[in-house]
């Protein structure tokens, strides 16, 4: 008779308990686990902190409550302007930069896929534009067009202010990223809805508008989000045209007080706005999954 | 067929496909006439599916013609949208629009292709979604459903476009046995009510009952053709033969 596998064995019952090892830190034994070490790796942070021979001209370097706040509100006497009304400055030129760069990265990204035999001009150049934008760093894109553009005297074009080039220049930038991203979530939408809709005489136009944007929408809304959080830092970069936004504001401070704690405010501030929108991202994520699981 | 000459719906001459080097459909021709089921069988990657799609213009074909009420689809001025809006085609895999309910799939194509009033449409699509016994479905999203509900919604949303003649390409082969059956009582209904059927099916049985031709392809060539009857018990040629007796 055949060799055969013996599934009904008279050993005995295999033990199904874990090593003792693996058992260490469940339970209550693991939560003790999980306070020692924050409370070793935070306070060994903040020992460092404390005890570095450099630690007391860092701590009144970086963080004085005092002129953290002064630089906060700002000086108008003493020519400091504020860092508190800077960051007004980054906010709105993130929301405008951000519709811009959603129409334009959308009509790149759109002339890209586009068969459309006329096109074939414009998908060459968005090409191109694609490539240029993608390879030029951001703080030379602000600084040629900041410069450029009013170096060039062409009256109402170059008699913008700074905060208007580095909106432009930002918008050049970020359409690109955003191109893509957007040329990438239309390109995940299955082939089959394409065939669906098409065999439903659907447009083309059509065809994009209520069946590929809105599926591909969905996969692309985090890497999207990812590049405006990116954009609302960089934001920064209209500093160097001259803009007084936050990241100018303490710089200014920092010139004239010999101390960094504006930076630090600045940094809390570039904080407390980008930390809403990654929520915000995790947030839009969770419901769309929620609301198709429920079915509502 | 009966002795009455009825309108050619659908007509196929000598269509030829390729993908590359392979040809797909070599020389296929076939008419639909109005009112009529005809059931293509025939093994996978005998060309089922590529007709269906060359008749739709989801694909172009090589040579040979395609007319549509007599007019020929290659003409250059023809346009393969309004094309398209006379023709239904339901796919194997459903493809229902996951980011939309069930009733927004089936209103999408008449209100944004044909431009038709969204309420006069919706009351329309919740008869057809009342008829197949969803009509309490109508605000879900397509994952919520059994894939043989997916695929008579899916149904529903071709037929809400009141095309001329319905395509189905191997519409049960996706779905669990027990779910096969409500599907295909659905297409006996239609093909009851007069609604002209181009049917691509492994179930015999099922066209055996409802076809009024069956179309053998075997290698992207029309093999046989002829009433059910006669093809099921007293097929001519050896690969239909074949054919048939692998199916059983």
């Amino acid at each position: 008779m055949a060799a055969q596998i013996d599934t009904s064995s008279t050993d005995a019952p295999p033990s199904l308990f874990a090593p003792r090892r693996r058992l260490l830190f469940t339970g209550r034994r693991g939560t003790v686990a999980s306070v020692v070490s924050t409370v070793l790796v935070l306070g060994g942070l903040i020992a460092v902190f404390y005890l570095s021979p450099g630690g007391a001209a860092v701590r009144y370097a970086y963080f004085n409550p005092h002129l953290m706040w002064l630089a906060f509100v700002g000086d108008p006497a003493d020519g400091l302007s504020s860092v508190g009304l800077g960051i007004l400055t980054n906010i709105w030129m993130f929301l405008v930069c951000e519709v811009f760069i959603l129409i334009f990265g959308l009509a790149i990204a759109w002339v890209r896929i586009s068969k459309t035999p006329v096109l074939s001009p414009f998908r060459i150049l968005a090409t191109v534009y694609s490539d240029i934008f993608r390879g030029i760093p951001g703080l030379l894109v602000v600084a040629l067009v900041g410069f450029g553009v009013r170096g060039l005297s062409l009256g109402w074009i170059s008699n913008q202010s700074p905060a208007v080039y580095a909106c432009i220049a930002l918008t050049l930038s970020y359409s690109a990223y955003v191109a893509e991203v957007l040329r990438a979530g239309i390109y995940s939408v299955p082939n089959g809805q394409i065939m669906a809709a098409k065999s439903l005489g659907l447009s083309n136009y059509t065809t994009m508008r209520r069946v590929i944007l809105p599926q591909a929408v969905r996969t692309v809304i985090p890497p999207l989000l990812n590049d405006f959080i990116s954009l609302q830092k960089d934001t920064a970069l209209a500093s160097i045209i001259g803009v007084v936004e936050a990241v100018n504001a303490a710089t200014i401070f920092q010139d004239s007080k010999f101390n960094s704690s504006g930076l630090v405010v600045a940094s809390l501030l570039f904080l407390a706005m980008t930390i809403p929108l990654t929520r915000f991202t995790d947030h839009l994520i969770a419901r769309d999954r929620n609301r198709r699981l429920a079915g509502t | 067929m009966t002795g009455v000459t009825r309108e050619v719906v659908l007509g196929l001459d000598s269509v030829v496909k390729r993908f590359g080097d392979v040809e797909v459909l070599k020389g296929v021709s076939l008419s639909l006439h109005r009112h009529e089921v005809v059931c293509l069988i025939g093994s996978s990657g005998s060309g089922k599916s590529t007709l269906l799609r060359c008749a739709n213009l989801l694909e172009t074909v090589d040579g040979g013609s395609i007319t549509l009420f007599g007019q020929s689809l290659h003409d250059a001025r023809i346009d393969p949208i309004l094309v398209r809006r006379h023709i239904g085609i339901v796919f194997q895999s459903f493809n229902l629009f996951p980011h939309l309910t069930v009733i927004d799939n089936i209103l999408l194509g008449p209100v944004h292709a044909l431009k038709r009033n969204r309420n006069e449409v919706q009351a329309e699509a919740m008869a057809l979604l009342e008829r197949i016994g969803l009509a309490d479905r109508a605000k879900e999203y397509p994952d919520r459903l059994s894939g043989g509900q997916q695929q008579r919604v899916a149904i529903v949303r071709s037929l809400a476009m009141q095309p001329s003649l319905l395509l189905l390409d191997e519409v049960t082969s996706a779905l669990d046995p027990t779910l096969v059956g409500e599907v295909l009582d659905l297409l006996r209904d239609l093909a009851a009510q007069g609604t002209t059927m181009l049917i691509a099916t492994h179930e015999m049985n099922f066209a055996r009952d409802v076809a009024h031709q069956v179309v053998h392809l075997d290698g992207g060539v029309l093999v046989e053709q002829g009433p059910p009857a006669q093809i099921f018990e007293n097929p001519q040629h050896e690969s239909t033969r074949a054919f048939l007796s692998r199916s059983r």
